[in-house]
């Protein structure tokens, strides 16, 4: 369903349906983050100095939770698999990097090369996802983690040779986190970049999330994206309309690897870092559950899902860990994180209207 | 003998669904070891019947039943299948209910294992309890014996033929001591002929057990070979009780279909006598419980062909094979051309279309808008409500032009709904009934399959629905294939009807033909 | 002839259903000689990883019996081990008696854990191993909040040594030399060079014996039933919410019991990292042994644990001396894991709609048989 409806929808429903819609636990979590902010200035913890850490921190996750939005549609369910993504964009970071490339030329050479693995890659995770279906939800999870371990070997591996990534001595494998400053990091942040004393705001960052949730907004508009969100909702009812419902699958499991690899780079300029070996990992859960926080169901999400989402699950994990630290001296940022995330979950897991196929 | 209350008694069984009489004033007795055979068509009231002599929970659901229900002279209540169980009354439905992995003795004895207390069951209660396997395997051959049919106990049930999958479940209800009263639910549709013959065999050998069998089939002359009595109902009302020995199938044919008033033919047109636009020859089709056999069958351009026929006997697999929706082979052509199989998008493209019997799973997108529904196969079939934008490198959707064809069909089919943009699951079924068809008049198509238009919708919409097809018919000059089990809502619309039986057509008639001449046909090669 | 082409089929048949298991024969038979250990400090090796291990694979045994999946969530009872031996280290009861205490400690709280977790299994019906998989990095959160912040704080530990020095909290690894091997070394006796603890040995044998007499009760037989389908168990009076819950509590305790084995051998425990990865090494360990998602039995456990554990042995040593770099064997034993238990899950899944497309074209087949009969 397109945005514009279903704000209609809830605009023209009652109150108590649009709480219910919105469910408890999407309530406490922005109850919790409105109490957060009410309670920072007392803190001692600078409210603006907050408000641009939230900012940053959506402004590096967003594409990451916007790559959750088309396997959802097209009822692919919740995308667990996003490492294979990942992988596909740290190969684009790694290899624009290994060939000399600088500045913003690196972010837009390593778009380029990590398109084709993410295409690549994420055929061939379709197909797989074809042949099970009814199960995606586990299988995506242990391929992102097997393709996650295998690259753990390669980057031990591959020739790479530039001193900034690979290891000095032997001068093979590559370093476990490396920074991008020379390279692509803040080239989007630092565009246009906006400062009003404390409060900073990473405008180039924001305005390519902008572009891509456009793209994906438009494409869902059009004939395609409308067969792809009734795949999602009644895949029989679509093959009796002529569908090929396994090659929309497949369609939409490419645009999610695909944005999935943009937004680890996306990521990496915002965070300044790259992050090898173990770390796409624990990429994925977090996305998930940003974007169930947001109000997304397994086969229903939107664009307002994945900033909502976004913002309050980084609020939340930004905000939590600072404002604790004022009150009683006690960070529990990782223990709240691990709570949060995978509890918001839990709940759709457990609920049957929420995750259906 | 004589003098000892009956075994059963159902006095003045009556029972409405949402206002909708289905049962009226039954009255059944039945003696120890009677075997009474149970007839009548679909929707004619025998699974409700049956339903509330086994407690069924959708009975409690939907408001209960009135009358009363007398076993050996007391009267019983049951609220679940299993106080009717304790009451010893066994059903054997039509879908199996048996463990794959198990065998026949433990699937015959599933929860009632013989038991051996242990030390650790002291403690920690009865589920400890190590089974008692040597007794299990006594138990569940003397029940297989006393079935009198021959069935391996070991065997698991994933490797078992159909059949011994249909014994094991009665020798299931026949260990159950208490048992005096066995229904069988067209217990030989699954059978071959040989085991249909063993089965009759076993329920005379029930019967002299002292057991009472009531026995549901379409196959008459089984009713006739093994029951004692005949009962036939029709549209809720039990028409006959008779003695199996002084009645005749085409007798018993005449009740099941016979109606007492009859009801309003079409607008009388004469039957078309066009060219023939569709030819099927020797269609088969794989759709699980409506299996199709050698079908063929010519549609003349321009009528309305109504297919008739049993649940179960393959009319509904006709429709969903041509469409694609299940693997099918043989040939059709369409308009000259043939028509390639098991490609649903093949079959759109030349405006054929389909409204199908399964609203909810095949019908509509449920958790969609009104929009959606009816314009969604139009845009993309025939890129309807599309606006080409970059010179037709996209293809953006036209709301204002979806919201259009929706408010059209909304105004023409009278559908219920609080606006375009309301979800299909929230309307009720008549409503949803006629976004189907609305979704299929959008595609302005020259040849409409329609499936079961009216199953589970009430009156009022049933008279809409159907005069929108015949409209749509008159009017558009479509030709219309419309399958149901409802042999008079046929005789309404349609100018020819086939009926379908054992997966063939049984044979074609002009819808005014009398009524008995159809069910002639209807059982003429049931399986 | 007929007959050759049958057996034929048979070992086709039986290699493709245990593929995993071969494969990882094969390479356990190139790394032997790669690696070039000897066989006695192998052997001695395999031996005290499978008393290790074994006792908590075969927790995993139930729950796949009740249709259940593969119990992620056997994380929760080490979870729970991990906490007794927190609370026996700070009473500073050791040896055995230190040992059984914290067996006895865990039930209760494996219990619990274990009904949470069935319970929310319940709700989450068709999806038990994303939900148990999901609910074992909740509690891991769930976890640290109880032993990093309120241990110390609100419930009482009384020696400072395996508290963080900031007062409260626990110290990220807690030492257990003093009940290390206490198990092990009753009984011990040493055939050939190697080792072989009795007593541990005699404790899995004793739980594969329960296990077997545990299959042979009604509730055993009513898990089996409710594993295979539901709604017949139900039709049937088998209360199939209570089955499964009690799987998964069963299962949840066992699990306690096999961690605090498991850790009283390793003599030394990573407060937050043990019981993290515990879950997948385990479940690998089945699956290598030749078990898939609906079916496993003791003779996988034992065959798993063995061929797997020879790999985790084999595999830092043998990417050692191929590669020159050890990292790469550990990244490949990790590797081989996930790969392993992504097999079992993708064939377990394509299996399911064979067999559901397997009916239409066992029809279709009679149907054509049928046509050509009337031809």
């Amino acid at each position: 369903m397109s945005g514009k409806t279903r704000t209609e929808l809830t605009a023209g429903g009652n109150l108590r349906d649009t709480l219910r819609e919105f469910g408890l636990p999407r309530l406490i979590i922005a109850a919790f983050l409105l109490l957060m902010f009410i309670i920072a200035p007392f803190t001692g913890v600078n409210f603006w100095a907050q408000i641009t850490n939230v900012i940053n921190r959506f402004s590096w996750n967003a594409v990451l939770v916007l790559a959750m939005v088309p396997m959802v549609h097209s009822g692919c369910g919740l995308n667990f698999g996003l490492p294979v993504g990942i992988i596909a964009g740290l190969l684009g970071a790694t290899l624009s990097i290994e060939f000399g490339f600088t500045g913003f030329a690196s972010f837009v050479m390593a778009i380029l090369i990590a398109t084709p693995f993410a295409l690549a890659f994420g055929m061939a995770y379709g197909w797989l996802l074809n042949k099970i279906k009814g199960g995606e939800m586990m299988i995506a999870t242990y391929v992102g983690f097997s393709v996650v371990s295998f690259f753990c070997m390669m980057w031990l591996v591959l020739p790479y040779k530039k001193p900034d990534m690979a290891w000095g001595f032997e001068g093979t494998g590559l370093r476990t986190t490396f920074p991008v400053d020379k390279y692509y990091g803040g080239v989007l942040s630092n565009f246009l970049k906006i400062e009003i004393g404390k409060l900073v705001i990473p405008t180039g960052a924001l305005l390519f999330f902008a572009f891509l949730a456009f793209l994906m907004w438009a494409f869902l508009h059009t004939k395609t994206g409308t067969a792809m969100t009734a795949v999602g909702s009644n895949p029989t009812f679509a093959r009796a309309a002529g569908i090929h419902v396994d090659r929309i699958r497949m369609l939409s499991v490419v645009m999610s690897t695909w944005l999935a690899a943009i937004g680890i780079l996306v990521y990496e300029q915002g965070f300044g870092f790259v992050q090898l070996y173990n770390a796409p990992f624990n990429m994925a859960l977090p996305a998930v559950s940003a974007i169930l926080i947001g109000g997304a169901t397994a086969n229903k999400a939107s664009i307002t899902n994945v900033v909502i989402g976004t913002i309050l699950f980084q609020g939340i994990v930004t905000m939590t860990p600072t404002v604790m630290n004022g009150l009683i001296n006690l960070d529990i940022s990782e223990v709240l994180r691990m709570v949060v995330s995978n509890g918001m979950i839990l709940y759709a897991l457990t609920r049957k209207s929420e995750v259906s196929r | 003998m004589s003098n000892q209350a009956p075994l059963l008694e159902m006095k003045n069984i009556r029972k409405n669904f949402f206002g909708n009489q289905v049962l009226e004033d039954i009255n059944l007795t039945m003696q120890k070891g009677e075997v009474l055979g149970l007839v009548g068509e679909n929707g004619a009231g025998k699974s409700t019947l049956m339903k509330i002599l086994f407690g069924m929970n959708e009975i409690q659901e939907t408001g209960g039943y009135e009358g009363e229900i007398l076993l050996n002279g007391e009267k019983v209540t049951f609220n679940s299948p299993f106080d009717a169980l304790a009451h010893g009354i066994g059903m054997v439905h039509q879908e199996f209910s048996l463990i794959p992995g198990f065998t026949a003795t433990e699937n015959i004895l599933l929860n009632r294992e013989p038991q051996k207390k242990s030390v650790m069951s002291e403690i920690f209660g009865d589920r400890l309890n190590l089974i008692n396997r040597k007794n299990m395997e006594t138990q569940a051959q003397t029940a297989i014996d006393k079935m009198g049919m021959h069935i391996d106990r070991h065997m698991i049930i994933n490797g078992m033929p159909v059949g011994h999958k249909q014994f094991t479940e009665i020798a299931r209800e026949l260990s159950k001591e208490q048992l005096q009263l066995l229904i069988l639910d067209e217990p030989t549709a699954v059978l071959t002929e040989q085991e249909a013959q063993a089965l009759l065999a076993s329920i005379r050998i029930m019967s002299e057990h002292g057991i009472a069998v009531i026995f549901i089939t379409h196959r008459l002359q089984e009713i006739l070979d093994v029951c004692d009595t005949v009962v036939v109902m029709r549209d809720g009302v039990l028409v006959q009780n008779v003695p199996a020995a002084k009645t005749s199938i085409p007798e018993i044919t005449r009740w099941m279909v016979g109606r007492n008033v009859s009801t309003s033919q079409s607008d009388g047109r004469p039957v078309p006598e066009t060219e023939t636009v569709m030819k099927i020859e020797h269609l088969w089709v794989d759709m699980p419980g409506e299996t199709v056999r050698d079908v063929c069958l010519d549609v003349r351009q321009g009528e309305i062909l109504g297919i008739g026929g049993l649940a179960g006997q393959g009319k509904l697999g006709i429709p969903n094979g041509i469409m694609g929706l299940y693997a099918s082979g043989g040939s059709v052509t369409f308009e000259g051309e043939s028509v390639p199989l098991n490609q649903p998008r093949n079959c759109l493209d030349r405006q054929l279309a389909f409204v199908s019997e399964d609203r909810r799973g095949v019908g509509l997108l449920l958790d969609e808008s009104l929009e959606w529904n009816i314009a969604f196969p139009a845009m993309q079939i025939h890129d309807k409500f599309l606006k080409p934008m970059l010179g037709g490198l996209i293809k953006w959707r036209d709301e204002k032009a979806i919201e259009q064809v929706t408010q059209k069909y909304i105004d023409e089919l009278q559908i219920r709904c609080t606006s375009p943009n309301q979800k299909a699951k929230e309307l009720s079924g008549g409503n949803q009934q006629k976004v189907c068809l609305a979704k299929a008049f959008a595609l302005e198509p020259k040849f409409l399959f329609v499936s079961e238009p009216t199953r589970g919708i009430d009156v009022g919409a049933k008279a809409l629905v159907l005069k929108a097809l015949q409209k749509f018919n008159r009017e558009s000059g479509v030709t219309i294939v419309m399958i149901s089990s409802e042999l008079e809502e046929l005789r309404q619309i349609c100018d020819r009807i086939a009926i379908v039986s054992g997966g063939r057509i049984a044979g074609i008639l002009p819808a005014t033909e009398d009524s008995e001449r159809f069910g002639e046909l209807m059982i003429s090669q049931v399986i | 002839m007929s007959r050759r082409s049958l057996s034929g089929r048979n070992a086709v048949r039986f290699f493709s259903s245990n593929s995993v298991p071969i494969m990882f024969i094969l390479i356990i038979a190139v790394c032997v000689p790669i690696v070039g250990f000897s066989p006695a400090f192998l052997l001695n090796e395999i031996v005290t990883r499978f008393s290790r291990n074994a006792f908590l694979i075969l927790s995993l045994l139930i729950p796949i019996m009740a249709g259940m999946g593969l119990n992620f969530g056997m994380t929760l009872g080490a979870m729970a081990a991990e906490i007794a031996l927190i609370f026996t280290s700070d009473w500073q009861i050791w040896g055995i008696p230190g040992v059984v205490l914290a067996m006895i400690i865990s039930i209760p709280i494996s219990t619990v854990l274990g009904l949470l977790c069935g319970k929310i299994l319940n709700a989450a019906r068709g999806r038990e191993m994303i939900t148990s998989y999901i609910i074992s990095f909740f509690m891991n959160g769930v976890y640290q909040l109880v032993v990093l912040y309120m241990m110390g704080s609100i419930i009482p530990i009384v020696h400072n040594n395996i508290k963080l020095p900031r007062g409260y909290g626990i110290r990220s690894s807690v030492d257990l030399t003093r009940i290390r091997k206490c198990l092990d070394n009753v009984l011990a006796v040493n055939i050939g060079g190697v080792r072989i603890p009795l007593l541990t040995v005699a404790i899995i044998v004793l739980m594969c014996l329960v296990i077997v007499w545990f299959r042979r009760t009604k509730l055993g037989q009513d898990m089996r039933a409710v594993g295979q389908d539901m709604e017949v168990a139900r039709a049937a009076g088998i209360n199939v919410e209570r089955t499964r819950l009690i799987s998964i509590v069963i299962s949840t305790v066992l699990a306690g019991i096999g961690m605090v084995i498991y850790l009283q051998n390793m003599g030394d425990m990573a407060t937050y990292s043990s019981h993290s990865q515990i879950g997948m090494f385990c479940i690998a360990a089945l699956l290598v042994g030749g078990a898939s998602v609906d079916r496993a039995s003791i003779g996988n456990v034992f065959l798993g644990v063995i061929l797997f554990h020879t790999m985790f042995i084999l595999a830092p040593a043998a990417g050692a001396k191929i590669t020159g770099n050890e990292v790469i064997g550990e990244y490949f034993r990790v590797f081989v894991s996930y790969g392993v238990i992504t097999i079992a899950l993708i064939m377990y899944e394509t299996k399911k709609r064979r067999e559901k497309a397997g009916m239409g074209e066992l029809l279709a087949a009679a149907q054509r048989e049928e046509e050509k009969k009337h031809a």
